[in-house]
């Protein structure tokens, strides 16, 4: 069972229930459980479309769209059935809340889901779990099992005219489904290969209906948001950032750990206090604070508020909130490959830049690491990533490329000590550590 | 159907035109149209090797790659459809470097073998870098390695070259229909991969061989033969089936002459556009089988053929010929055309037989019952269609046959019309067919039920008919399973709705053309009955009653009544499963491109050349005229034309009266049939026909006597829209049917016994089929995996 | 599934399969579930595992082949009956995952990708699981052990093979 963290800073909505045994849907209507869903039910989509937008929640996913926006661009009529897909294929190295949320508050989601088929007119909701996620997959539909037995999942959901039905898949390894259209292909039962778009998932989705995919944590958000209202919620964070979200503590920070902080914590405070400072009284080095696909901050770029706005600002990306801190014994080179390895090992292959962009990239850095690398490396292993940014059939690529060319330009003294067939300085015994997958 | 993105263009949802600027330019076209596609309708060359027209979207390659005004990132041209006032750079220093950074890092993994790979010279990878990419590499890394793998006898897959474009998946799926191939593993690893896992179980079309832009798939008649630099192409008409789809021949000069390397589909001006299926593609390797006649070969006295030269052959031909007619007078020999020599060469066979030889003793082996269709049509001008026509004709229906099989074009017209215009197809037959699937409506019929079809639609009855009748216009194709009486009253039928047109099948290259140009007993060409030849006339000693079907000449020659016998390319003992004792008294001179059952009968065997070296226009089941133009050139064989002309030369008739050239004063230039590529009487006729003269300046030109052709043959005359010009050009133009003045049928001459349907599957075509050393291979192959599949089950 | 085909697999996995093919809009839908679980079942995708599933769902056995050669989970060589996955990427590499992966292939005496002789583990080096607050993690199937040092391994992996001899004692 994954440790439990907690500190006083902490404003506790989603996580509010995390060990509190609300897996047990009993327990979890204790707690305030499904008062939400029968809120948003009787309030109607256009009020619940309404308190989303004034929430200003925006996804938990990576890439921060406001919700209740995107739910709004549902068309009301379809010919095709419409759907509510939650995006559960948590794959970003560095991030693990849904991971929590699965575990301890799956009604959470499921109550998420009724409420956002309840404002688009959906009458079919999808959980879709990586398949790495086995264990939360069973709890998970132990939990819909008891929603329908409740009466609170079915043709007549909480005893109204209205159904709404739920149904769980699972993945079986690939970070590319993570993307919202290749997670409908996945869903499918097809190559997780992204869609053109347009047609965007709001109009041609899931089986040819208007979908909206929302990322778990996002959707487990949504009952608390109806409950407590918007205004409330929205007044948590920072402007345009409304709430709070889990933020992903890891690596070489004292008391690592999933913390759930106001939008727009300072960085610096979530390092040092929250976390406890660098472990082992080490210095810091680097922060990679969105998941692995978002640019490295150095140690005097960190004191900024964690919200999309100001990370963007710092040069990097809020994304997914994995703040991943690396102290000073730590090759930046080899940290580097190891991003890059990741992100060849799961491009779906489907477009040029992004499959040999990050072919190439995993090579050089590979053969830069173990100390063969050339000067001319280091520019051209910046140079490919900037081939590869922007022009790529989806994000995947960007993901790969940005952190590299950060890499490149943040820690360039670094690269250079690799070079004259001097193995990397931070190797133990003189053997350098290869990563290679 | 599983195509990744649902987006198809809808060609009967016309959009309103919106007006753009590309480059500067003011464009126009209907809103919705792809910015690729509109460019390169404008001229503006985009380039791209994942998009294709008419193929599912990928925006895979990245190098359609445009500047859009207001859009931060650089868009795709092949997903970014026009819209009014919308404004685009395609080319710029940006969009060059983007375009030079992926094929950068393209040519990573890429093998850059070049120098010995089958598509160096013809490589779009190639070209894409001479003109985008860079001079020099800074790819140091190891290059990804997986050995080459042979999937069929047709088709090798060079994994490391594979630039996964996605075009081989795409044609086998959604053109096809197959869905043979897919994509198998993710990142730098994916790879092509055919259904068995490292074999391939499918039609063996060798589409994706074609499609694919550099050497990924290579073929297994044409890799490491040759450079492709090396080669001429000729672009001809393939000599299988009777959709006559133009063929791309690659021709290289060698010792014998000039040989056939590869065939392709590299013209897309054809009717068959992208298609070809595997006899097209492969099945021209007869040309060079080691059984190839090569000699003439004559009877001796101790009743074996021996090789002879040609003029004593033609003389023994022409003299005994000649005897014959004159001692026991014309109708004492019997001729039998073909179903693959050229329209000129039926219609001289024809004239030969009827003002040299004087009989009217003159068939062919008929496939499917041309003369009822024409007879049942006279009167009807434009009511038969076109192969084009059926690619986008918004309703069909198809009675009988299997076109995937047996018309592999016609199955590719229609799938692509349902595909891409969404064309509603109708099925009615007694067995399922392949194009089930893309049938809006299917009926069975019972086997024997076929002629009361109209009678079952008319009545309205089911859903089926139903549908077909509400239909406003409707293409009815059908094939031998209606012959005489039958095909009347389909056409009446069709004929009285009045919003139907026909096609009519049959089997041969130029099935259709030996019926239009007369190798009938009782019809001149054109369904012009001899009883009343009207312009024929003109024939010197026409003989005007009807002569012997081809069955009645082998009964006339087992009863002693036929002196002699002259087949030209055809083999009616094997096919019709006739008894060659028959034969015993009579004399028998045949000219073929092997010594077939029939041949092998003969007293004089004259050495052919096949359809592929040779000029002359051929006709397809569906009335379009084309072009075959001579590719490959092989030493001792002359084309049936030339032997023709030759031959009347030895029995002493002018033959200024058979073959019209050299008017006025004219003299010829015997060089015409050395080929395209043999010098300076081929330059002169390129020259004439660059400047719009025809070459008809020897007598063994067999263009020359298209002028009579088209004089006389009602259907062939000259009109708009049998534009001379346009047929030189290598486009096919229609002839037509309904202009035929209408006869009476004659009962002996009829019947259905006269009609023997070949059936031929994608890998067999009747007796020219057996030396097609790949076809067999090929058939091999599907008939191995098919029994490895069955096992599994 | 055609009446009269017998199927590979249990009759609990094949049942489960009969409604797994219903239970969503699109049969094709229930693909990777199907894969997974069925190797879950058989240890890896065999020939036998992919036409069956390929019959139950309609599809060609080349689909069946294109979608599963994509998910990283799904393998069609046998693995061990213990398939050990450590995740290597970077929260786990930062505090130590290399040396745990080190410790496993001492432990087991065979190298990643690789399974022990008596097939009882396969070691595999993989990416994130997930748990990256919690790292070192590793997978053992599909059970989560958090917080790894190399000197749990032993531990584990006599954990996981006394579990094998008390299950073969059955």
């Amino acid at each position: 069972m994954p440790r439990l963290v907690s500190h006083p800073d902490e404003v506790k909505i989603v996580s509010r229930r995390f060990g509190q045994g609300a897996t047990n849907i009993d327990r979890y209507i204790e707690l305030g459980g499904y008062e939400a869903a029968k809120k948003a039910l009787a309030q109607g989509p256009d009020w619940i479309i309404n308190e989303m937008k004034a929430s200003n929640l925006r996804g938990r996913g990576g890439a921060g769209f406001s919700t209740g926006m995107k739910w709004s661009f549902v068309p009301k009529q379809s010919a095709k059935p419409k759907s509510v897909l939650v995006n559960g294929d948590e794959s970003e190295p560095g991030t693990c809340k849904d991971h929590l949320i699965f575990l301890h508050d799956p009604h959470s989601v499921i109550e998420g889901t009724i409420i956002a088929g309840l404002a688009i007119g959906a009458k079919t909701g999808f959980i879709y779990l990586r398949g790495e996620y086995r264990y939360l997959l069973e709890i998970v539909e132990k939990a819909v099992a008891a929603a329908y037995a409740h009466g609170f999942l079915g043709k007549r959901i909480f005893g109204s005219d209205t159904e709404f039905q739920i149904i769980t898949q699972t993945g079986a390894g690939a970070y590319e489904v993570g993307e919202e259209s290749a997670l409908m292909e996945s869903l499918e039962g097809k190559r997780g290969i992204p869609r053109i778009k347009p047609p965007f998932p709001a109009v041609v989705g899931l089986y040819g209906g208007p979908t909206i995919i929302n990322n778990a944590e996002t959707i487990a958000t949504v009952p608390h948001i109806i409950s407590m209202g918007a205004a409330p919620y929205a007044e948590i964070g920072t402007p345009r950032n409304g709430g709070t979200r889990l933020f992903c503590l890891s690596g070489h920070v004292e008391r690592p750990g999933v913390y759930e902080l106001p939008m727009g914590y300072n960085l610096k405070k979530m390092i040092y206090e929250v976390g406890g400072g660098i472990a082992g009284g080490r210095a810091l080095k680097a922060v990679v604070p969105g998941g692995s696909s978002t640019p490295v901050l150095l140690p005097e770029e960190i004191d900024i508020g964690m919200d999309f706005d100001q990370v963007g600002k710092a040069g990097s990306m809020l994304g997914s909130g994995g703040v991943v801190v690396i102290d000073d014994h730590t090759c930046m080179v080899e940290f580097a490959l190891r991003t890059i390895a990741f992100y060849q090992h799961e491009s779906c292959g489907w477009c040029i830049p992004c499959r040999e962009g990050t072919d190439w990239l995993k090579k050089s850095l590979s053969r830069f690491h173990a100390g063969f690398g050339r000067a001319a490396d280091i520019d051209n292993i910046r140079r490919i990533a900037e081939n590869i940014l922007g022009r790529t059939f989806c994000p995947l690529g960007d993901a790969a490329a940005m952190p590299t060319i950060a890499f490149v330009k943040k820690f360039r003294k670094e690269f250079e000590d690799h070079l004259n067939g001097r193995p990397c300085p931070f190797a133990k015994e003189g053997v350098p550590q290869l990563a290679v997958v | 159907m599983t195509t990744r993105l649902g987006i198809l263009r809808d060609s009967e949802q016309k959009m309103p035109d919106v007006t753009f600027t590309v480059d500067g330019k003011k464009l126009t076209a209907p809103a919705g149209t792809l910015l690729i596609d509109a460019c390169r309708k404008a001229g503006i060359e985009i380039p791209a090797f994942c998009y294709y027209p008419g193929l599912s979207l990928q925006a895979a390659c990245r190098m359609c790659v445009v500047r859009q005004e207001k859009v931060p990132k650089l868009q795709t041209a092949c997903t970014t459809m026009v819209a009014e006032g919308q404004s685009f750079i395609t080319e710029s220093e940006e969009i060059a470097a983007a375009r030079k950074g992926t094929i950068e890092l393209l040519l990573g993994n890429h093998p850059l073998d070049c120098p010995v790979c089958d598509a160096g010279g013809e490589c779009e990878l190639q070209d894409m870098n001479f003109k985008y990419g860079a001079g020099e590499s800074l790819y140091t890394e190891a290059k990804r390695h997986r050995d080459e793998q042979q999937w069929s006898p047709a088709v090798f897959y060079d994994r490391p070259r594979c630039i996964l474009c996605y075009r081989c998946t795409r044609i086998c799926g959604e053109g096809m229909d197959v869905w043979a191939l897919g994509i198998e593993n993710r990142n730098a690893s994916s790879v092509i991969a055919p259904n068995l896992g490292n074999r391939l179980d499918c039609e063996q079309c060798g589409m994706c061989i074609d499609i694919c832009p550099v050497g990924a798939l290579t073929s297994g008649a044409y890799r490491y033969k040759t450079r492709p630099w090396e080669m001429n192409h000729v672009s001809t008409v393939c000599t299988h089936c009777g959709d006559g789809c133009k063929v791309t021949l690659g021709i290289r000069t060698s010792t014998e002459g000039a040989e056939i390397i590869r065939g392709d589909n590299r013209d897309k001006s054809g009717i068959n556009n992208d298609f070809l299926c595997a006899k097209g593609r492969f099945g021209f390797d007869f040309v060079d089988h080691p059984d190839r006649l090569t000699k003439p070969l004559v009877r001796n006295s101790a009743g074996t053929l021996e090789p002879a030269t040609w003029e004593h052959a033609l003389r023994i031909a022409a003299t005994k010929l000649k005897e014959i007619r004159d001692t026991r007078s014309g109708a004492a020999i019997g001729v039998i055309g073909s179903n693959r020599t050229t329209n000129e060469e039926n219609y001289l066979l024809q004239k030969f037989a009827r003002t040299v030889l004087g009989t009217n003793n003159i068939d062919h082996e008929r496939t499917t019952d041309y003369a009822a269709f024409a007879r049942a049509l006279a009167g009807h001008p434009g009511k038969t269609a076109t192969l084009r026509e059926i690619g986008r004709a918004p309703a069909i229906l198809l009675i009988g046959g299997d076109p995937t099989n047996e018309h592999p074009l016609l199955a590719w017209q229609i799938r692509t019309n349902v595909r891409l215009n969404r064309a509603r197809l109708y099925i009615a037959n007694s067995k399922p067919i392949k194009l089930d699937r893309q049938a809006k409506a299917t009926q069975e019929i019972p086997a024997g039920g076929y002629k009361n079809l109209a009678e079952f639609l008319d009545s309205g009855q089911s859903d089926f008919s139903k549908a077909v009748l509400a239909e406003e216009s409707l293409i009815v194709i059908f094939g031998e399973e209606f012959r005489s009486a039958a095909v009347d009253e389909l056409v009446a039928w069709g004929l009285k709705r009045g919003n139907i047109r026909f096609a009519y099948l049959g089997d041969h290259s130029n099935s259709r053309g030996a019926a239009d140009m007369g190798l009938f007993p009782d019809l001149l060409p054109g369904y012009v009955p001899v009883t009343a030849p009207g312009a024929f006339a003109e024939y010197p000693n026409l003989p005007s009653t009807h002569g012997r079907t081809l069955p009645q000449m082998f009964e006339a020659a087992a009863n002693g009544e036929l002196g002699a016998l002259f087949v030209v390319g055809a083999n009616p003992i094997s096919r019709l499963e006739l008894d060659p004792e028959a034969l015993r008294d009579t004399l028998v001179i045949v000219q073929d491109l092997f010594l077939t059952e029939t041949a092998a009968l003969a007293d004089v065997v004259l050495p052919a050349a096949s359809l592929y070296e040779k000029s002359g226009t051929v006709t397809n089941s569906f009335g379009d005229v084309q072009l075959a133009r001579k590719a490959a050139d092989r030493p001792g064989v002359r084309p049936d034309f030339e032997i023709l002309v030759r031959l009347a030369g030895a029995m002493g008739v002018d033959v200024k009266t058979l073959v019209p050239f050299a008017h006025g004063s004219v003299t010829g230039d015997l060089g015409q049939s050395r080929g395209a590529q043999a010098g300076e009487a081929d330059r002169h006729s390129v020259w004439l026909e660059a400047n719009g003269l025809e070459p008809k300046l020897s007598p063994f030109d067999s263009l020359a006597l298209l002028d009579e052709i088209q004089r006389l043959v009602p259907g062939y005359a000259p009109s708009e829209s049998f534009d001379r010009f346009s047929l030189f050009a290598g486009n096919d133009v229609p002839s037509e049917l309904g202009n035929s003045p209408g006869f009476v049928p004659i009962s002996t001459l009829r019947g259905p016994d006269l009609i023997a349907p070949n059936h031929d599957g994608l890998f067999t075509s009747a007796t020219l089929g057996r030396y097609c050393r790949g076809l067999t291979e090929l058939e091999q192959h599907q008939e191995t995996v098919k029994e490895a599949v069955a096992a599994a089950d | 599934m055609k009446p009269g085909v017998a199927s590979i697999f249990s009759p609990t996995l094949a049942a489960r399969f009969d409604v797994l093919v219903e239970k969503y809009p699109v049969k094709r839908s229930a693909l990777i579930p199907m894969l997974l679980y069925a190797q879950d079942e058989a240890g890896y995708l065999s020939e036998a595992v992919i036409a069956e599933i390929a019959r139950r769902l309609s599809l060609t056995e080349l689909e069946v082949r294109n979608v599963a050669s994509y998910y990283s989970m799904l393998r069609f060589k046998p693995a061990g009956r213990y398939n050990i996955q450590v995740c290597t990427n970077i929260c786990c590499m930062l505090k130590g995952a290399y040396d745990v992966l080190d410790r496993f292939r001492e432990e087991l005496h065979i190298d990643p990708n690789g399974t022990t002789p008596d097939g009882l583990f396969s070691l595999e080096e993989v990416e994130c699981i997930g748990a990256c607050c919690w790292g070192p993690a590793i997978q053992v199937n599909y059970d989560f052990h958090d917080e790894i040092k190399p000197d749990h391994v032993p531990g584990i992996v006599g954990g996981y093979r006394g579990k094998a001899q008390a299950e073969g004692k059955k």
